[in-house]
């Protein structure tokens, strides 16, 4: 018993506790959509684009979500316009700027004094020095999106599944997807204090893509997402405290861990399933998609 | 009108008056833009030129009243929604912003399913139907949404002669409620079966009229090029009217 209420009597682990579990229902709520539109890659291209953002709001003595935000917006912008073009390789550009982005961040870093200790809190998070301010900052952040997502839920899923279709009943599908990025990206900024540029990606992807495989239902999907990240990041924490191990790495692991289970022993998606379905000699028309992987690749274009 | 992407023309000089209630069939070979003319009359592609109009109202004043049935390429097949949920979606301009389909869209859906051969599966995920059933839910919607024109994107491809059957009597259903019906198809077997008028596609448009005197081989040649060989060996032409 004592293993979980040891950690519970500092107030350091009583605030991760709580931004853990406020970033987690975040980042499951809007991965949901980062996983079932194939954004990982400009999810990723996004935290590593704020980098210079994290450094210069460190630098000037900011939160780093100042200037985080201040970036992350003008790269979901600039994502957003080159993939309305049509000319550009979308990917190969966006590999291009995060790269230099982060490069540049980096080269700012490097100018100061205490380069390595400072590179290492902002790359990989330092969730056990959140501040109360955070907390209730990370949580007015995460209200805010988790209203925007409610509200448009209907217009997100169209133009998710079927943008010609949204298009055609006069939805506004650019500002959509805008819209979308945007909220990706305010996500990732908030939950870099907790997992830092590198790892925060994990926390957006790996429990939506644990929650897809237990369930067909976009609702049910979203909860059990939110649920998957906010036990992965306590599970974690705890973890994390009595092994010793890094904070923000300890709860990615644990994320992944679940989702490996889920991947196994899913009820209908998983190998297990898939294995005793076979075994069984079922071959009716059950998940029968002879189209569905081109559409998934069109999906994610 | 026409339609370019970048530098390309998809299509061009296309000049069409659609009575309502008819039933067009667009005929082309593959890459004759079938597919973008139905995405340009729905809003969905922009027109490099010229002009749509519905009724005499420009289109965007339309949006809404135009149901688009797509080809199978173009939606998320990974997405987690039930085949209710996609026929619900025919409601969702109907229902406007900030609103959930509820208990009578649930029903509306239902019935639509109902009524092309797919009762008590609206609780599947669509990846759990045949391909002919997966273009019926597509269908289902468009009916749910009640429209004044609806856009089916080559939906006779690799179908079975039941979805086949369905989707006639469909398309008959549209007509005689006064519902228009554009039908982009290069199985030329259909189209004297469903037809009132057709519009025939190469890149530019090769003919336009009634179907009776414009599906004639000639204006065929025309626009399938070279590929003669292919429809010369369709029996209907040799069969009396």
């Amino acid at each position: 018993m004592s293993w979980l209420t040891e950690p519970l009597q500092y107030g350091f682990m009583q605030r991760a506790m709580l931004e853990v579990l406020i970033i987690g229902a975040l980042c499951g709520l809007v991965g949901s959509f980062v996983v079932l539109r194939g954004l990982a890659f400009i999810g990723d291209a996004l935290a590593h684009a704020v980098f210079p953002g994290v450094v210069l709001s460190y630098l000037a003595g900011q939160s780093i979500l100042v200037g985080a935000f201040g970036f992350g917006t003008l790269t979901a912008l600039g994502i957003g316009l080159l993939a309305r073009s049509r000319r550009v390789s979308e990917d190969t550009a966006i590999g291009v700027i995060f790269a230099a982005f982060f490069a540049l961040g980096v080269v700012i870093l490097s100018r100061q004094g205490g380069f390595r200790r400072d590179l290492g809190s902002l790359l990989f998070g330092n969730i056990l020095g959140v501040s109360m301010t955070d907390v209730i900052v990370t949580a007015v952040i995460a209200a805010a999106v988790a209203v925007i997502v409610a509200a448009l839920l209907k217009e997100f899923t169209l133009a998710s599944f079927d943008p010609v279709m949204a298009r055609t009943l006069g939805y506004p599908v650019f500002a959509l997807d805008l819209l979308l990025l945007l909220l990706v990206a305010a996500t990732i900024v908030v939950s870099l204090q907790t997992v830092g540029n590198i790892l925060v990606l994990a926390l957006v992807v790996t429990p939506p893509a644990t929650a897809r495989l237990l369930t067909d239902r976009l609702l049910r999907m979203m909860g059990l997402s939110m649920l998957t990240a906010m036990g992965a990041g306590i599970a974690g924490l705890y973890l994390s405290y009595h092994l010793g191990t890094a904070a923000g790495a300890t709860i990615v692991l644990t994320a992944t861990v679940l989702f490996l289970l889920a991947l196994v022993f899913a009820p209908n998606h998983g190998l297990v399933a898939g294995w005793v379905h076979r075994r069984r000699g079922h071959h009716h028309a059950h998940h029968y998609h002879p189209a569905g992987e081109e559409a998934a690749d069109a999906a994610s274009r | 009108m026409a339609v370019a992407y970048g530098h390309n023309l998809a299509v061009c000089d296309v000049t069409a008056e659609v009575p309502r209630g008819s039933v067009v069939g667009l005929i082309g070979p593959n890459g004759s833009g079938k597919s973008t003319l139905l995405k340009a009359i729905a809003g969905s592609v922009p027109l490099s030129a010229g002009s749509i109009r519905f009724g005499g109202q420009p289109a965007g004043r339309f949006a809404g009243r135009i149901a688009y049935v797509p080809q199978r390429e173009e939606v998320n097949w990974d997405f987690p929604v039930t085949a209710r949920d996609v026929v619900a979606m025919g409601r969702y301009r109907a229902l406007g912003w900030l609103r959930w389909p509820g208990r009578r869209e649930r029903a509306a859906a239902d019935a639509a399913l109902a009524a092309l051969g797919l009762e008590g599966m609206g609780d599947r995920h669509i990846t759990q139907f045949s391909g002919g059933q997966q273009q019926r839910i597509f269908l289902a919607r468009a009916m749910v949404q009640e429209p004044e024109l609806v856009l089916l994107d080559e939906p006779f491809t690799g179908v079975d002669v039941r979805n086949r059957e369905v989707f006639h009597a469909q398309i008959h259903r549209f007509a005689e409620a006064g519902v228009t019906v554009l039908v982009a198809t290069h199985d030329l077997d259909e189209v004297r079966a469903t037809t009132t008028h057709v519009l025939l596609l190469n890149r530019r448009m090769v003919a336009f009229g009634p179907t009776a005197a414009t599906f004639t081989p000639a204006n065929l040649r025309a626009a399938f090029g070279g590929q003669v060989a292919v429809f010369e060996q369709v029996p209907v032409f040799e069969r009396a009217p």
